[in-house]
């Protein structure tokens, strides 16, 4: 291994040298500490190196030793339920060593080594069978909820010529050998490790056709991600990102999560971690932390760290992928991710870009979205798979021209902007329906129709009618709401009711912080045909007091409260009201 | 120790707060220096960045009349580190933690890094100890709870530092006589400020229960870099050795982060958003992510960091860094103030983000959080009829618009508005909450549930008085 000495230290950025022989992106250990740290360049035989924990103490000529590896992730059972930092260290094994505050030159493995885990072993593979990456050896029942495939590794080929029977086994027992010719026989674990810059290998990609039901209407109904998406929460201090990233990996419909904070706070950590342990599936019953991972690398631990948090979570999102599962990762915030690329570079004294940032953001930004997708996985038997990435934006000022938004821009499919001035006004999620788009909708569309014929119809008239609010409101600004005529008015109250009972959904209400499609879809059906048959009746002639004050409009705005399975009868019942309602305005000489 | 202390007798060059010197082997990253000017004085320092030829050195105290011939660098071979005891209660320390108030040295107990560790988010309790400060505007809308950090907002000339005094006055945990404690920081304020803070500490009776630490304005700028971290340095002993519930205010942050500013242009670093160097977020982050509670700990730090907004502006860096770091917020209004309300607490811009943590059953009331819920939609849609019938005139508003209207003021006036000495309970709280929105027709209490408006709408609680 190389071995160089440290020649400058300045804050998260070592240079050392002696260190001919060394990768760009090659794992050192710094120091007598043996800190942690990457090489992001080379210049003669300078490296500069990127450290992963605090630098406080080191002396300039302390020995820098290169490990020959790219910074890996630990892939295999023991991953679910637990809390990682940037480096794939468990962070409640620490808290066993070192006590409840994050300390330096800690080393850790990422899996327990000493688990035993239940193989079951894959019945259609003998030993002579050709095997490919990909081919699952067997499984272990990780959890409750989820099945751990045991995959044969990327870039391993060959012959199988061992393969254990079913069986107890750690992470580090052999559970079979494959000769991959030239007389070389690779070991095969319940565990391999992957570098986490590195994309994992797929066999193809597949269209994204199928919707990621995340159980909040107005990203459903309005602004749909799709399985294997990439989406975008942009938003300003306290408008909800946070609280809607973590309602996203409660109830997205998927088979894994992946929650990353990346430079937040600890406390709301600490919250997601409580409140994954509290919550439980909906279809299983089983804590929601049996089928998640997390890494938390707090905006107070190392800076440099943020970057491979990122890339730790979308390795092992990629991990879960390619066992055919449907994987959603959030990271919150990509915007002190960018920040720390930002440190570093004006470390490195880099020709800074747009407000400091380096040049190289928005390719960086792309490695990490490009990495989503949805995928027919490598090996047999054949599956699919999907990564969905949703990336929380800190924009300074809430200010979206700013190069990490812009950047991201460029990258995604959906974009969720959470509006300041909403989240002032209590509207939940404040996601603001004029700047949000999502490109998925024709695509989805297919599906969605499938099951409820006229879901684009409705959602697209939904968002006239919010067009058109837009537009009267400023006239009303102007002029008064008294100068519109009633058929305006009404369409603002219509506006009023998509608002307040449709698109407000409150993240902590026991029923109502999920809502599944059946329900969404019904609740907007609801809600336009009130706005129909009220328009019927103001042509009609009925005055618009006497649509004002009919009663069902208050039971239409508690229809969130209502439980799923009471739902479809409920909803039976206030159609049937609102047309007879209507009916007897119009027939009961309510008309003028 | 002292085989590693180290000594450079001339520095290179001088300029702002920051001396570079020549670098001799084993110079230690962050490490405290000592500068020996030519007239004896010694100042502290950190080395900042460190070659094989050059270490940068920050001084506390800044370089005036450093004589770059004349120095004597010192290095010491550890990172800063002050003395901490609990004796430090009822004592006053400048940004350094030496003792301002005339009395004895403290005998340290122990010696700690002021930058401290960070807590590992796998031990941290979730927040949820609601703090009862008896000011309705804050403990009806904006709850706070033990370790969160909630920052004012405030702008110059507003009474933040009232507030701040009313809360260490009157914040108790209900029901619980446990150790509580306050620490008080002063950065870079104005002496009469720093005195109002002292004076009203000292009228509480328990300045026993109180560590102060101030860097008035006309103290060194360096300094302020210092004094949050040796506060909080104080606060964490206090609270993780010896369990206390520590309050921590700092006032004012908006001098904090000019110090940080000034030093960023004396490193020549590239200036970030007006000027404010890139790393502000982060380095903001490890002051304010010091607050919290610790599992299997008895103790909490809780943060009340106030700053004035320039310009009252929210969108300028130095309140939207700290936004994006603290739980919450509570924004000051200049409007409310001019209309004698005290507090003028700006209801649509503040929040608790832990509030929903800290409140209900069995914390403080089961209404509590739809009665919030619904005097801000309320106090909302009359804020919005005010704009409106500024324009359009009261005439053309309905009935019901009208209500709003009388209801914005009446919310304004009963039940933001409260004497600077007057501590309300959280049910006088919630009850004024009730007495306003029973002015409003009650279908229009959509945010609460049935059940609650049975059971606490004045309306039906007279009625079963009356039975
Ligand atoms: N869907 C929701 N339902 C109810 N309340 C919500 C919802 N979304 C957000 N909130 C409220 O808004 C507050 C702020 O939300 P959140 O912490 O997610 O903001 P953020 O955008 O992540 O801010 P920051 O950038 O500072 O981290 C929450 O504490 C909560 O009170
Ligand atoms: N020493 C004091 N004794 C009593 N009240 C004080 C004292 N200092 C300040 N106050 C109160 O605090 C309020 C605000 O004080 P001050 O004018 O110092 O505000 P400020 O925010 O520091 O303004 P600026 O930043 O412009 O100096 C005053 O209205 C006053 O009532
Ligand atoms: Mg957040
Ligand atoms: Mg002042």
């Amino acid at each position: 291994m190389v071995k160089g000495r440290i020649w400058r230290i300045s804050g998260p950025l070592v240079v050392a040298e002696q260190m001919h022989g060394s990768m760009v992106y090659e794992v050192v250990y710094v120091g007598e500490e043996r800190l942690i740290g990457e090489i992001i360049g080379m210049q003669g035989d300078r490296a500069f190196i990127q450290v992963y924990e605090d630098t406080s103490g080191l002396r300039v000529g302390e020995p820098v030793e290169g490990s020959g590896d790219l910074l890996s992730a630990e892939l295999g059972p023991g991953i679910l339920g637990r809390v990682f930092d940037g480096l794939q260290r468990p962070l409640s094994d620490m808290e066993l060593i070192v006590g409840p505050f994050v300390e330096r030159g800690v080393k850790l493995p990422s899996l327990p080594r000493d688990k035993k885990w239940v193989f079951r072993r894959n019945t259609n593979l003998r030993v002579g069978d050709k095997v490919r990456p990909g081919d699952v050896l067997g499984t272990v029942k990780e959890t409750e909820l989820v099945l751990h495939k045991i995959m044969v590794p990327p870039n391993v080929h060959g012959t199988l010529v061992e393969v254990a029977g079913d069986g107890d086994y750690t992470v580090e027992d052999a559970i079979g050998y494959v000769d991959v010719g030239g007389g070389r026989k690779v070991e095969l674990k319940l565990m391999h490790r992957w570098p986490v810059r590195k994309p994992r290998p797929y066999l193809s990609r597949l269209e994204p056709t199928e919707p990621l039901i995340i159980g909040q209407r107005v990203l459903d109904m309005m602004f749909p991600i799709a399985r294997g998406g990439k989406a975008a929460v942009p938003g300003g201090f306290g408008s909800g990102k946070t609280v809607l990233l973590q309602t996203m990996t409660k109830w997205a419909r998927t088979q894994i999560n992946i929650y990353v904070g990346c430079g937040e706070r600890g406390n709301e950590m600490a919250d997601a971690l409580h409140s994954f342990l509290k919550l439980k599936d909906p279809e299983s019953g089983r804590p929601l932390a049996e089928k998640a991972v997390f890494i938390a690398n707090t905006s107070n631990m190392p800076v440099a760290a943020r970057e491979t948090s990122v890339f730790l979570g979308v390795t092992i999102g990629e991990y879960f992928r390619d066992m055919g599962y449907d994987v959603l990762m959030v990271a919150d915030s990509t915007s002190r991710w960018a920040e720390a690329m930002r440190e570093i570079s004006a470390r490195l004294e880099e020709m800074p870009g747009e407000e400091g940032f380096p040049a190289y953001l928005g390719s960086r930004l792309a490695e990490f979205y490009e990495r989503a997708g949805r995928v027919k996985c490598a090996g047999s038997p054949e599956r699919t798979g999907s990564l969905t990435i949703v990336g929380a934006v800190s924009p300074p000022g809430a200010d979206f021209s700013e190069p990490v938004t812009q950047n991201t821009l460029r990258y995604i499919g959906t974009l969720i902007a959470l509006d300041v001035a909403l989240a002032n006004r209590r509207h939940f999620p404040a996601i603001s329906w004029l700047i949000s788009y999502s490109l998925y909708v024709e695509t989805l569309a297919r599906w969605w129709e499938k099951r409820f014929p006229n879901w684009k119809a409705m959602r697209d008239e939904a968002l006239e009618i919010l067009q058109r609010e837009n537009e009267l409101m400023e006239i009303v600004r102007l002029v008064g709401p008294d100068a519109l005529p009633d058929s305006d008015k009404l369409l603002l109250d219509a506006a009023r009711m998509i608002r307040e009972d449709f698109l407000q959904q409150n993240a902590f209400h026991p029923i109502d912080a999920y809502c599944p499609p059946e329900k969404t879809v019904g609740m907007m059906e609801v809600i336009l045909t009130f706005y129909h048959e009220a328009r019927k009746a103001l042509e009609a002639g009925v005055p618009l007091e006497k649509i004002r004050a009919l009663p069902v409009r208050a039971k239409i705005a508690r229809m969130k409260e209502v439980e799923y399975d009471k739902f479809p009868s409920v909803k039976k019942e206030l159609l049937k009201e609102i047309h007879e309602s209507i009916n007897s305005l119009i027939g009961g000489g309510a008309a003028a | 120790m002292s085989l590693s202390v180290k000594e450079v007798r001339k520095a290179l060059s001088a300029k702002g707060s920051l001396l570079l010197v020549e670098a001799i082997p084993g110079i230690r990253y962050g490490e405290v220096v000592e500068v020996t000017l030519g007239t004896g004085e010694t100042r502290l320092g950190q080395v900042i960045d460190v070659s094989r030829d050059v270490a940068v050195i920050q001084v506390f105290g800044g370089v005036s009349e450093v004589n770059t011939k004349a120095a004597r660098v010192r290095f010491r071979g550890e990172t800063l580190r002050i003395p901490v005891s609990l004796d430090m209660l009822g004592r006053i320390f400048d940004g350094l933690a030496r003792p301002i108030d005339g009395g004895p040295p403290i005998l340290p107990e122990d010696w700690a890094d002021i930058n401290g560790a960070p807590i590992n988010p796998a031990s941290r309790e979730p927040p949820s100890e609601f703090i009862e400060t008896g000011i309705s505007a804050i403990d009806g809308l904006f709850s706070i709870v033990r370790g969160q950090k909630l920052p004012i907002f405030s702008g110059a000339g507003l009474p933040h530092n009232r507030i701040a005094a009313q809360i260490v006055r009157q914040a108790r945990v209900r029901g619980k006589g446990e150790k509580f404690a306050v620490v008080f920081a002063a950065i870079g304020v104005t002496y009469e400020e720093a005195y109002f803070f002292m004076e009203s500490l000292r009228r509480t009776g328990n300045i026993e229960n109180i560590v102060a630490f101030i860097n008035t304005a006309a103290s060194p700028v360096i300094e302020r870099i210092a004094i949050p971290r040796v506060a909080l340095t104080t606060a964490e002993f206090l609270a993780w050795k010896y369990g206390m519930h520590v309050l921590v205010v700092m006032t004012d942050m908006t001098n904090y982060c000019e110090a940080l500013r000034e030093l960023s242009a004396a490193r020549e670093e590239i200036p970030g958003r007006r000027g404010y160097p890139g790393y502000m977020y982060t380095d903001l982050a490890t002051i304010y992510e010091r607050a919290g509670r610790i599992r299997g700990k008895d103790g909490s730090v809780t943060q009340m960091p106030i700053l004035t907004m320039p310009d009252d502006d929210i969108t300028h860096p130095i309140p939207d860094l700290t936004g994006y770091i603290t739980e919450g917020q509570i924004v000051l209004s200049r409007d409310l103030h001019r209309k004698g309300i005290y507090p003028p607490v700006d209801v649509l811009l503040s929040l608790s983000r832990l509030m929903k943590d800290g409140v209900g059953p069995g914390k403080t009331r089961e209404d509590h959080y739809q009665v919030f819920m619904q005097l801000i939609a309320a106090y909302t849609e009359g804020q919005y009829l005010r704009e409106l019938s500024a324009i359009v005139g009261t005439e053309s508003l309905s009935e019901r618009d009208k209500k709003y209207l009388a209801f914005a003021d009446l919310f304004e006036r009963r039940f933001i508005n409260q004497g600077e000495y007057e501590r309300r309970t959280i049910e006088q709280t919630l009850d004024i909450g009730w007495e306003l929105l029973a002015t409003l027709p009650e279908e229009e209490l959509k945010l609460i549930s049935v059940e609650n408006i049975k059971k606490y709408h004045p309306k039906y609680r007279r009625k079963s008085k009356g039975e």
